[in-house]
């Protein structure tokens, strides 16, 4: 009688613990099916698969197509001073905007004209450049020209005008020299949030007598740091990650082309360029119709910069990108699409 | 009198006036409250101080599978907010991914993200989420091998390596019943010391485990409060079960019996734990480690046999009772496996952790009261130097194997 209680007893606390293990192997169970339903998809994926982002930037929210900033060219409004020097003026207003930077990712951009990078300003060697720069934005900032003018005209904190305050303006001018690829950006401490925030442009100075014609493109090399960790989550060219990927930039057999390339990248040492299935001439910083290389890959620092002439022999999709493979993976790479 | 008439109306109208109906009562401050938090919410107070702040955002990957087209994170959003997941990285490259039901993620909404990633078998690999924000959410897979399928073989697998960690061990244990039957009292109280000793130890390792699992999962479950939640209540459960069923304590056969069953369905919780450790372990791809695991825990668990057996050594409880206390302790070390091997989920292992913590400590309990009973009834000392002796022992051993298994 008594053992019959006690194995009743022990049967019962036996089926309450096997009545949850089975539960939980159920619950296992279920959980599998649910999954396996997904591998169907995973599969039908393969034939596809490579770096990439999914979706479309949004450009006309952005307010600018990195399509249209390849070939943007800002001459300002010339007219000729009185001792016969070209005179050419710009207007710049910085402004706080949001711009998606791949597919869905926003980042809160400071820009140059709305736009990331921004105006690419250009002249021609000895021209007097007036550029005019008001701070709509909510910090204080400045412009810094790459080039060769006085210290008050530097755009550095300090010195002349030093930082211009928000809803305050100044007037930056010089003459245009030497003739090259230049850049200019923000130096407003602190200098890495206001260069990474994407203050920053190309600024061309064309020698006297010009170069030969060519199909011209400007490609600022840049990245950002969306989640403000001190490392990029993004690299590109002129700022959307795998644009030129998804959209190839056409261009003509045997057509001379001259791109304008600039690092502007924050936080990593170097940056580079990488051409597919064609070599270029490369003239560091520009300054010189003398090419130095020629070369199918270039690295550059921070602030370093050249012009690359090349000519394609063959028609095809031909990859350009970063050679540090991370940075191309990460959004720095694109198509030439060659044509007959 | 006519002061008494005015008293009798000033405290009617106050009875009246307290009289308000039930439902009106109970209602009043629930209305009130809605009133309240709707003006909160339309005056919005703070607003001069949240302005125009990006919101929080927090996704956690749960767990990440490895198929040979790719791999399949579980996601979970245990922000404060809905997340829109615009990106995937794996390994510092964006890559293409599918994501079911939506890339919009509500609160502690759950989504399924599919990454066609071509992985390396051995080695390591980081799956990055980027948020609309520009916000990372990153899980590594510290050993990339593919994740096992639920096919019969590995059923049967897992179901060994779970036989070896539980029932194995616990039955071996339980062979040295018959040894426990001809100790002396003394030497039967050194035995219960033992086993408290070493449930002492699994209670702080069960609840410890937990802790540690519960840093995988997002703060919004309150992981760490829910194992001392879920652990008290298993152990009141435990206990109200216990004194529901009969007053006679352990002076009788079934009473020992009883607890006897006690310890071994906490030790068995205890075990699901360890089960679903390995199979876990194998499942991450540390299959090395797993067979090792599976060593150290077989023979870290053998103390547990003898301490299910304990409390019966008056008692000759039959072949077939000792074998069901066996499976009880040691079976679930299988399912554990099982659940840990295709199916990992942080939440329910600190579950079944909690609840083992909870079984394990109404063990202590019970079995430490059987020692102070004989403080009464035989004369000997609770806290006497052979029991203090037992109870060290027990945790030292537990300690000393327990190297196998830690690292």
């Amino acid at each position: 009688m008594k053992a019959r209680i006690s194995r009743r007893k022990f049967l019962r606390l036996g089926a309450i613990g096997t009545a949850g293990l089975t539960g939980a192997a159920a619950l296992a169970a279920t959980q599998w099916t649910r999954d396996t339903s997904t591998l169907e998809t995973n599969q039908s994926r393969l034939e596809h698969d490579h770096a990439g982002v999914v979706g479309r930037v949004d450009h006309v929210r952005n307010g600018f197509d990195p399509m249209a900033l390849l070939t943007d060219f800002d001459y300002g409004r010339v007219s000729t001073l009185a001792t016969g020097q070209p005179l050419r003026e710009y207007v710049v207003v910085a402004s706080d905007k949001e711009i998606e930077v791949a597919p869905g990712i926003f980042f809160p951009a400071w820009t140059y004209n709305g736009r990331v990078p921004g105006p690419t300003i250009r002249c021609t060697e000895g021209d007097r450049v007036r550029v005019r720069f008001v701070n709509g934005s909510a910090h204080p900032h400045t412009i810094h020209f790459h080039g060769i003018h006085t210290a008050e005209m530097d755009g550095v904190p300090g010195i002349g005008a030093g930082m211009i305050a928000p809803g305050e303006s100044t007037v930056y001018e010089f003459d245009a020299l030497p003739f090259g690829c230049h850049l200019y950006h923000c130096h407003a401490v602190p200098l890495k949030r206001h260069i990474h925030k994407g203050l920053y442009g190309a600024f061309i100075i064309d020698p006297k007598l010009g170069r030969p014609p060519a199909r011209e493109l400007v490609m600022v090399m840049n990245g950002f740091d969306t989640n403000f960790d001190g490392e990029n989550e993004i690299y590109a060219v002129n700022t959307v990650a795998f644009e030129y990927l998804q959209r190839p930039i056409a261009i003509r057999l045997h057509e001379l082309v001259r791109i304008y390339l600039i690092n502007i990248t924050e936080f990593d040492l170097l940056n580079s360029f990488h051409l597919h299935g064609e070599f270029f001439w490369w003239y560091p910083t520009g300054t010189s119709l003398q090419p130095a290389e020629y070369t199918d890959t270039v690295m550059l620092t921070q602030g370093q910069r050249g012009i690359l002439e090349l000519k394609y022999k063959f028609p095809g999709k031909y990859m350009f990108h970063a050679h540090q493979s991370e940075f191309a993976e990460l959004g720095w790479a694109g198509f030439f699409e060659v044509t007959p | 009198m006519k002061a008494v008439t005015q008293k009798r109306e000033v405290a009617e109208t106050q009875t009246r006036r307290l009289r308000l109906p039930a439902w009106l009562l109970t209602l009043l401050p629930l209305l009130t409250l809605a009133m309240l938090l709707w003006a909160f919410v339309a005056l919005d107070p703070l607003r001069s101080l949240t302005g125009d702040l990006p919101p929080i955002e927090l996704l956690t990957i749960e767990r990440i599978e490895l198929r040979p087209e790719g791999m399949i994170a579980h996601v979970v959003n245990g922000g404060p907010q809905p997340v829109t997941l615009a990106q995937v990285q794996v390994d510092d490259a964006y890559w293409p991914f599918e994501i079911q039901p939506s890339s919009e993620i509500p609160r502690l909404g759950r989504v399924t993200v599919t990454i066609p990633y071509p992985w390396v078998e051995g080695e390591a690999h980081t799956v990055r989420l980027v948020a609309s924000t520009g916000l990372t959410f990153d899980k590594t897979v510290e050993v990339a091998v593919e994740t096992p399928r639920p096919d019969l073989s590995f059923w049967l697998m897992f179901a060994l390596l779970g036989f070896y960690v539980g029932i194995v061990p616990v039955s071996l244990g339980l062979m040295w019943f018959p040894l426990l039957t001809r100790l002396s009292q003394q030497g039967l109280n050194f035995i219960l010391a033992l086993t408290v000793g070493l449930l002492v130890f699994l209670f702080v390792d069960t609840v410890l485990e937990g802790i540690e699992v519960a840093q995988q999962i997002p703060d919004v479950f309150q992981a760490v409060p829910l194992i001392f939640f879920a652990g008290m209540l298993s152990f009141l459960a435990l206990l109200a079960v216990r004194r529901s069923r009969d007053a006679t304590d352990c002076s009788t056969g079934s009473g020992r019996l009883w607890l006897a069953t006690m310890i071994a369905l906490g030790i068995g919780l205890h075990n699901l734990g360890e089960g679903m450790a390995i199979g876990a372990a194998i499942a991450l791809g540390e299959a090395a480690l797993g067979s090792f695991l599976v060593i150290g825990f077989t023979l870290h668990n053998i103390t547990e046999g003898i301490g299910i057996g304990a409390p019966m050594t008056r008692d000759k409880p039959s072949l077939l009772q000792l074998a069901g206390l066996a499976m009880l302790a040691g079976g679930p070390a299988i399912v554990g496996t099982w659940i840990g091997g295709f199916s990992y989920s942080p939440i329910w292992a600190v579950l079944f952790l909690a609840i083992g913590a909870g079984a394990i400590l109404q063990v202590i309990y019970e079995v430490t009261r059987l020692l102070v009973i004989q403080e009464t009834d035989a004369a000997l000392p609770a806290a006497s130097w052979v029991n203090v002796g037992g109870l060290a022992a027990g945790i030292a051993i537990m300690y000393l194997t327990a190297f196998l298994v830690k690292f």
